[in-house]
C-alpha cells in the first residue's frame, strides 16, 4: 500500500526524522491559511501516487500567500501526468503547503528489501533529486549500499555512508541520527520500500527529508490499522479495489482478452500465450486456489465492466479444486450475468471429464479447447 | 534417488486447521508417512490416525520426524518455522501465502548455519512421485520417472507436471519454490541437488518477471550442469513497476525482465520454451 508524501512524512517525523513544517490541505482556502501560518514563503505539492510531480507541474514555490493561493487553485483538480502516472494522468485532490528551505545539497536515500540477500539494504547517492533508475543505470556505483542486519542501521554503517557522502561536519550528527531513524521506521511499520529524494543539507547545518515516498508490506497491515487508515481509494483502480474485496488478484491492462486464470504465475503465462498468438491481454486475473462459486462470479463481472474485453479465456488447472465444481460454478454466472462475449475454456485437472460435460450440457455458447495454446488461438481469433 | 523426500521421510504437519487436516490426509494417500501434527492446545489428540502435541519439541522426541509441512495462517507462519528451525528439522515447506516480508527476514536469519532447510513460503510444497508428498500439488498427474522440474509459480508447476505425464515423462522430484521476494530454497539450491542426483536426467526450470534469482542460476548452469535443461520465464507481457517499488529495480541493476531472464537461459545452454505450453515437448526433445 502507497503512502501519500504528507502520511509518509508524519509516520517518518514520529521516529525523529527532520521534515519542513507543513500541513495538508484538501481545499485552497485550507492551503491558503496553511500558507499563512508557514509565513506565505511556501512550496505548494499535489499529492498523487506517483513521482515525476514537479516536472508535470505539479509542484510550484510561492513568495506570498495571494501567490500560494494562486497555485493551490491551479494545481487542486487538475489530471496530473507524470511519467509513472500513465497517459491519463491523476487526478489532484489534496496538497501538501510546506515552508522553503535554503538548500545547500540534495541526496538521496532509500531502503528496500535486497531479494538476493533475504536483508534490507539502505541506499544513498550524492546525486540527489534527480532520477535514481538514471543515475543507476548510468552510474551504478554512484549508490551506495549498507545491508541491515537485526533490524537497525547500525552508527558506525550510517557514519560510513555520511563520510563517503561527504557531508560537513556540522550536518554530520544530525544526518547519522535522521539514517537510523529512517531504518527503524522502515523496519517498524513493516515499509516495502522508504524513499528521501531529496535528503537536504541546508544551509543552516540542518539534515532533512524534503520529499517521502513510503509503501507498506500489504501483508503486514494486520498489525497496523493505523497506516491501514491512511489508505488513499481515490488513487487506486475501481476495479482492483473490488477485486481485492472479493479475494482476486486483478491488475487492468490495454488489451481485449479478458482472462480468468488460477494461480499467479499460470496467470501471467497465460497473458503470454495470448501475445504469443496476435492478441493483448485485457488483464491480469488470479482467482486463488479455492475459486468459490461467489469469486468466479465477481471475477466475470469484474473482466466484463472494461468495455475493452472482446472475449474471455479461461485457463484453470485444477489440483485440489475440482474441474466439475469449478465448470457448475462458470454456468452458474455466465447465466445469472448474461455474458455477451464469447468464452474460450481450458480445464485441466481432478474430473476434467464430468467438468466438459456440464459445460456442453448447458446450453451456452462456451468453447472448449484441449490446450492452452488453442485457448488462446481460438480466444484472439473470436476478440477480433 | 530423488531429492529432499523420499519413502524414508517422516513427516509432522505444522497447523491442522480445514487445509492442514485436508492436505495431510492427501499426502498420506500419495504414500507420505505422517508421524505427527502440532497444533497448540490440541496435545494429545489424535487426527488421521497420527499423535498430535502442543509444541515441536515433543514432537521430535516422540514421534522422531525429520520434515514439517506447515499450514499456519500467515500471522504466525513465521514462528511455526522458527520452532521447527530451533528442533532441528531437516526439511520445512511452508505452504502459507502472505507472510508479512520482515517476518521471513528474521526467518532467513535463523537459517543461516542452521540444521534446516527451508521450501517456500508460499509454494505448492515438493514432491516425489511414487514415495512421497510434502505439499498441495494434485499427486495424481505426476508420475514416477526422471525429470526434475523446478518452479516459482505453483500451477505452472502443475502445468509442466501435467505436459510430461502426458507424454510419457516421469518425474524424480517437483518443488515449488515460492514466490515471495524471501524464500527459504533458491533455484540454484534446486539445481545442484538435480545435478548431483543419479536419478534426475533432464530439468525443467520456470521463473518469473522480478528480481534476479534466474539470471544468477543461469550463471551457476553455466559449465557446471550437464544435464538438459528446459526454462521458461513468465510475464513477458506483464506491465513493468505493478509489483516492485522502483527501488527494487536498482537493487538488480535494472534487471529483472522477462527478455533478460531468457537471454541469460540461452547463453547458459538452457532450451527456452517459447510459450508454457511447450514445456513438456521441449523437454522430450533433448532427451
Amino acid at each position: 500500500m502507497k503512502l501519500h508524501e504528507y502520511q509518509a512524512k508524519e509516520v517518518l517525523r514520529a521516529y525523529g526524522v527532520p521534515t519542513p513544517r507543513g500541513s495538508m490541505a484538501k481545499t485552497v482556502a485550507e492551503a491558503r491559511s496553511a500558507a499563512a501560518d508557514l509565513g506565505g514563503k511556501v512550496v505548494v505539492k499535489a499529492q498523487i501516487h506517483a513521482g515525476g510531480r514537479g516536472k508535470g507541474g505539479g509542484v510550484k514555490l510561492a513568495h506570498s500567500v495571494d501567490e500560494a493561493e494562486r497555485h493551490a487553485a491551479a494545481i487542486l483538480g487538475m489530471t496530473l501526468v507524470t511519467h509513472q502516472t500513465g497517459p491519463q494522468g491523476r487526478l489532484v485532490q489534496r496538497l501538501l503547503v510546506e515552508e522553503q528551505l535554503p538548500i545547500e545539497r540534495e541526496i538521496y536515500l532509500g531502503i528496500t528489501l535486497d531479494r538476493a540477500l533475504s536483508k534490507p539494504v539502505f541506499m544513498a547517492s550524492a546525486q540527489g533529486g534527480v532520477e535514481i533508475e538514471e543515475v543507476a543505470a548510468r552510474d551504478p556505483s554512484a549508490i551506495l549500499r549498507e545491508a541491515i542486519d537485526g533490524a537497525q542501521l547500525q552508527g558506525y554503517q550510517a557514519r560510513r555512508l555520511a563520510f563517503a557522502l561527504g557531508i560537513a561536519p556540522e550536518a554530520r550528527a544530525s544526518a547519522v541520527q535522521a539514517m537510523q531513524a529512517l531504518a527503524k521506521a522502515h523496519d517498524e511499520s513493516d515499509a516495502s520500500l522508504v524513499e528521501i529524494n531529496p535528503f537536504v543539507l541546508t544551509a543552516d547545518g540542518r539534515a532533512v527529508a524534503l520529499d517521502a515516498k513510503m509503501d507498506i508490506d500489504d501483508n503486514a497491515l494486520f498489525r497496523h490499522p493505523d497506516l491501514a487508515e491512511l489508505r488513499d481509494l481515490d488513487e487506486e483502480e475501481p476495479l482492483e479495489t473490488d477485486a481485492i474485496d472479493h479475494g482476486l488478484n486483478y491488475i487492468k491492462l490495454d488489451g481485449n482478452v479478458g482472462c480468468m486464470v488460477n494461480g499467479a504465475g499460470l496467470a501471467m503465462a497465460t497473458m503470454d500465450i495470448i501475445q504469443y498468438a496476435g492478441g493483448m491481454p485485457a488483464n491480469f486475473l488470479d482467482v486463488g486456489g479455492g475459486a468459490s462459486k461467489d469469486q468466479i462470479k465477481n471475477g466475470f463481472r469484474i473482466i466484463l465492466s472494461d468495455p475493452n474485453v472482446k472475449a474471455i479465456m479461461i485457463n484453470i488447472f485444477g489440483g485440489i479444486l475440482k474441474v466439475d465444481v469449478l465448470a457448475e460454478g462458470i454456468v452458474a454466472a455466465a447465466q445469472e450475468l448474461k455474458i455477451g462475449v464469447p468464452m474460450v475454456l481450458r480445464l485441466e485437472g481432478t474430473n476434467v471429464e464430468k467438468g466438459r460435460e456440464i459445460l456442453a450440457d448447458s446450453g451456452l455458447d462456451f468453447i472448449v479447447a484441449s490446450d492452452m495454446k488453442e485457448a488462446a488461438q481460438q480466444a484472439v481469433a473470436r476478440a477480433g | 534417488m530423488s531429492i529432499l523426500v523420499d519413502e524414508t521421510t517422516r513427516v509432522v504437519v505444522q497447523g491442522l486447521g480445514r487445509a492442514g487436516l485436508f492436505h495431510a490426509e492427501q499426502c498420506i494417500r500419495f504414500g507420505a508417512n505422517v508421524v505427527a501434527g502440532v497444533h497448540p492446545g490440541r496435545g494429545g489428540s489424535e487426527a488421521l490416525g497420527f499423535p498430535v502435541f502442543d509444541t515441536m519439541r515433543e514432537a521430535v522426541a516422540e514421534a522422531r520426524p525429520d520434515a514439517s509441512l506447515a499450514f499456519v495462517p500467515a500471522a504466525g507462519a513465521a514462528d511455526a518455522v522458527l520452532e521447527a528451525i530451533e528442533a532441528e528439522l531437516a526439511l520445512v515447506a511452508c505452504i502459507t501465502e502472505g507472510i508479512p516480508a520482515r517476518d521471513m527476514v528474521r526467518v532467513a536469519d535463523a537459517l543461516r548455519g542452521s540444521a534446516t532447510r527451508l521450501i517456500g513460503p508460499n509454494c505448492p510444497g515438493v514432491i516425489s512421485p511414487g514415495k512421497c508428498k510434502l505439499g498441495i500439488m494434485p499427486g495424481h498427474i505426476h508420475k514416477p520417472g526422471s525429470v526434475g522440474v523446478v518452479s516459482r509459480s505453483g500451477t505452472l508447476t502443475y502445468e509442466a507436471v501435467g505436459q510430461l505425464s502426458s507424454l510419457g515423462i516421469g518425474q524424480s522430484t517437483c518443488i515449488g519454490i515460492g514466490g515471495d521476494p524471501v524464500i527459504g530454497t533458491n533455484f540454484i539450491d534446486v539445481l545442484e541437488m538435480f545435478n548431483e542426483d543419479s536419478d534426475t536426467t533432464g530439468i525443467i526450470m520456470i521463473g518469473e518477471i522480478g528480481g534476479t534469482a534466474e539470471e544468477q542460476a543461469a550463471e551457476f548452469v553455466k559449465g557446471r550442469v550437464k544435464k538438459p535443461i528446459v526454462g521458461f520465464i513468465a510475464g513477458a507481457t506483464a506491465p513493468p513497476g505493478r509489483r516492485m517499488g522502483h527501488a527494487g529495480a536498482i537493487i538488480s541493476g535494472g534487471k529483472g525482465t522477462a527478455a533478460e531472464k531468457q537471454a541469460a537461459m540461452e547463453a547458459a545452454g538452457i532450451a527456452v520454451a517459447p510459450t508454457p505450453a511447450d514445456l513438456g515437448s521441449t523437454l522430450a526433445a533433448l532427451i
